[in-house]
């Protein structure tokens, strides 16, 4: 038996992938899910892993060589096998992609009927980019390629209202089908379930992650002419600015308290983390900002995945802190350390640097005044802020020196007007200026 | 309300339309002397002279020829075809010169013709004498379609399709001119392009036209029996088509059977489910099936022609499938 080792769609976009280094060697003895080699993506370097076990018998692309994914790139065998004359490289034998290189959607669930086989016979996991060389009609057990769900298209779409997997519902229409009294008894057995065991009440953290991830709010025709109207004007998109001055005396501060009761010189809480920690509670407190533009609709998203720029030799990633609204200043902290660090070395999973819900991107430790940044689509906004200046500011009719520091917010004014900008920068503002704030 | 037939309904929207219309006439074979073939036209020689109700020589392509010339200096003609099997001879009037006038004078000359007669299947006439031609006519921009299934209808869209300054053909039925229903007095006019729900349900949809509205209306009546309540919708029009009415019931039952006395193959009922999952897949609860007459030239023998024809069972049995019952 063996399994031919394919270049893998690693990043969501990835076409071609190129052999950094094998950390195998032809005859070395493989497990499933053992690293075989790193491949450069386009966005990272990445793990390609066994999706069988055996001998790593023949390397057929050389590091340093790039091959389009589906590839052959290697072949792993029994122990006591050859290679025999099994296909070589470039044979434009392609590999089925999963457009975002996970498992396929939930309608390729496992199925019950599905015949079990010997242990340790796993199916691929990722897609079904590794297949078994098995003799004909043997089935790989588990995941069965390419068995879709059958459903009437209103079961489908009640099973998604519902949040059911369509794949646990046992279908009564012709061919074993899911119809619509199939997802309504689901719905009604598990409402059974639900109200048997009292759920204990949520607390507030649980309520912030566990209700509707968001809600998509339909384009008004006003929403609609302003969004034509913008675009006219000004590019894919219509942005505008909006600039506010923070005084930062009091996250000063309250970094210093903060670290000198941390006293672990490694775990030090940066200003850059007080901006974070204050955002994101800003962004939970004004979903309208918190937002996506998706052409026909708007999604204001209730939990904030804060995307923070990180400058890269080879220019910028976006790691995505997720429920950033919900993370304590040393969570943050400590995350986007070790976001920045992998990121720099490239070794971000595609997961950790999509998905945000907003951005914020900071160019303060470069001595930047101020500056604006450039919107991520489908982002409605982006925060830029600058360097913490000593300045002279005039209170109560005194000249006094304040650290002072800008922020720009950028706007997509399909998504956002000036006034709905102004009152998240005030609140933004407010969290800075007061830190107390954060807690109310 | 006084109820009435079929027949007496049509022929009071002529008369009223006469009457209140000079530029309005009728013209066909036998219309005049003879009352009309199927006596739609009773009484009208007599009403309103020789010059508002004419007789025609047995030439189709010519005096529906006749009809369009004179629709384009500003009469209001009304065509009677015997049956419809006859308008085929008609074809290049109908669809070249009528439907296509106002497009191709850029908008300077409409046709305000009525293109009327009995369509469909009667009882016995053989192939050449027993066709549906909806399709035919349906499938031609310019051309308005109407297939009225009750007296209230045919008399309502009569009185709309002669108003109409475009080309309408108006589809009867020999076994409906016998139909009797309640008619609203006065003037009474209906809408083209307005669908009507001849029975409320929340099951199953029955879409329906022309003669087929009767069966559908059997076919619930007879599901009720099994507890199945079925919506029953009269399209009334054809082209325009009432596509927010039939979405409507869509949404409410989730499940769609056409009834349709033409033959399968691209015909209503092809338009209908391609509009339905077009615009409402994500509310089908099963595929939109199709209650047809059998894909064959229709058979003159009594028991093969019952068996081509679509019936009350056969929809039954479509509804049933759509419900996931057997």
């Amino acid at each position: 038996m063996a399994t031919k080792v394919h270049m893998e769609a690693l990043s969501p976009t990835m076409e071609e992938g190129q052999v950094v280094k094998w950390l195998k060697a032809e005859g070395d003895a493989v497990s499933h899910g053992e690293i075989l080699a790193e491949i450069e993506t386009d966005k990272a370097t990445m793990e390609l892993v066994a999706r069988g076990d055996g001998v790593l018998r023949k390397i057929l692309l050389g590091e340093g060589g790039t091959a389009p994914v589906g590839e052959v790139i290697a072949i792993i065998t029994g122990a006591d096998e050859e290679v025999g004359d099994l296909p070589v490289a470039g044979e434009g034998e392609t590999a089925e992609r999963s457009p975002d290189g996970k498992a396929e959607s939930e309608e390729t669930g496992r199925e019950e009927e599905g015949p079990e086989e010997a242990p340790g016979d796993e199916a691929p996991a990722a897609g079904g980019v590794a297949e078994e060389e098995e003799p004909a009609e043997k089935e790989p057990a588990g995941v069965q390629e390419g068995e879709r769900v059958k459903a009437s298209p209103l079961a489908r779409r009640l099973a998604q209202e519902g949040k059911l997997e369509l794949s646990t519902i046992e279908g009564t229409g012709p061919g074993g089908r899911v119809v619509r009294r199939d997802v309504e008894a689901a719905v009604d057995a598990g409402r059974k379930a639900e109200a048997e065991v009292a759920a204990p009440p949520p607390s507030r953290a649980r309520a912030a992650v566990d209700g509707p991830e968001f809600e998509d709010v339909p384009l008004t025709q006003m929403r609609k002419t302003i969004a034509r109207r913008l675009v006219e004007s000004l590019g894919p998109v219509p942005h505008f600015f909006l600039r506010i001055t923070v005084d930062m005396s009091r996250i000063l501060e309250a970094r210093e308290r903060v670290n000198r009761l941390l006293e672990d010189g490694d775990g030090r809480i940066s200003i850059n983390d007080f901006i974070l920690k204050a955002t994101a509670s800003s962004l939970a407190r004004h979903p309208e900002v918190n937002s996506h533009w998706n052409g026909d609709s708007i999604r204001r998203f209730s939990r904030v995945h804060l995307g923070v720029a990180v400058a890269t030799e080879e220019g910028l990633i976006t790691p995505v802190i997720r429920d950033a609204h919900v993370k304590g200043l040393v969570e943050i902290s400590a995350e986007i350390r070790e976001l920045a660090a992998r990121g720099k070395e490239k070794k971000l999973q595609p997961e950790e640097y999509t998905g945000s819900t907003f951005s914020v991107s900071n160019l303060g430790m470069f001595g930047i005044h101020e500056f604006t940044g450039v919107i991520n689509p489908p982002e409605a906004g982006i925060v830029a802020v600058g360097g913490i200046e000593e300045t002279p500011v005039v209170l109560e009719g005194q000249v006094v020196v304040r650290p002072l520091m800008k922020v720009t917010m950028s706007c997509d004014h399909r998504v956002i007007d000036g006034a709905t900008g102004a009152r998240f920068l005030e609140t933004l503002k407010e969290m800075l200026e007061e830190p107390a704030t954060a807690l109310l | 309300m006084a109820e009435i037939t079929y027949r007496e309904a049509l022929n009071q929207a002529l008369a009223e339309e006469l009457e209140r219309d000079d530029s309005v006439f009728l013209m066909g074979e036998e219309v005049a002397e003879y009352d009309g073939a199927y006596k739609v036209s009773k009484g009208l020689l007599d009403r309103f002279g020789d010059l508002r109700v004419v007789d025609s020589p047995i030439s189709e392509l010519g005096f529906a020829g006749l009809g369009v010339g004179a629709a384009m200096v500003g009469l209001r003609p009304i065509i009677e075809f015997m049956t419809f099997n006859f308008s085929l001879l008609a074809l290049d009037q109908i669809i070249n010169s009528a439907a296509k006038m106002l497009y191709m004078t850029g908008g300077q000359i409409n046709i305000p013709i009525v293109f009327r007669g009995p369509s469909g299947a009667a009882l016995q006439l053989g192939a050449q004498h027993s066709q549906a031609a909806e399709t035919w006519y349906v499938h031609v921009p310019g051309l308005k379609v109407v297939a009225p299934a009750t007296p209230a209808d045919a008399k309502g869209l009569m009185k709309a399709a002669i108003r109409d300054d475009d080309p309408v053909i108006f589809l009867e039925s020999e076994l409906l001119y016998n139909v009797r229903g309640e008619v609203p007095d006065g003037d009474h006019v209906v809408p083209l392009g307005l669908a009507d729900v001849k029975r409320e349900g929340g099951d199953v949809s029955i879409i329906a036209h022309g003669k087929t509205v009767h069966l559908a209306l059997q076919a619930a009546k007879r599901l009720e029996k099994d507890g199945i309540e079925a919506e029953v919708l009269d399209l009334r029009s054809l082209r325009p088509l009432d596509v927010d009415a039939i979405l409507a019931t869509v949404r409410k039952t989730n499940r769609v059977v056409y009834v349709e006395e033409g033959w399968p193959y691209l015909g209503m009922g092809a338009q209908i489910a391609a509009t339905i999952q077009e615009e409402a897949f994500d509310d089908l609860d099963a595929p939109v099936l199709r209650v047809t007459q059998a894909d064959v030239p229709m058979p003159y023998a009594k028991n093969l022609e019952k068996l081509a024809k679509p019936n009350a069972e056969r929809v039954i049995a479509a509804c049933k499938q759509v419900l996931y019952r057997t």
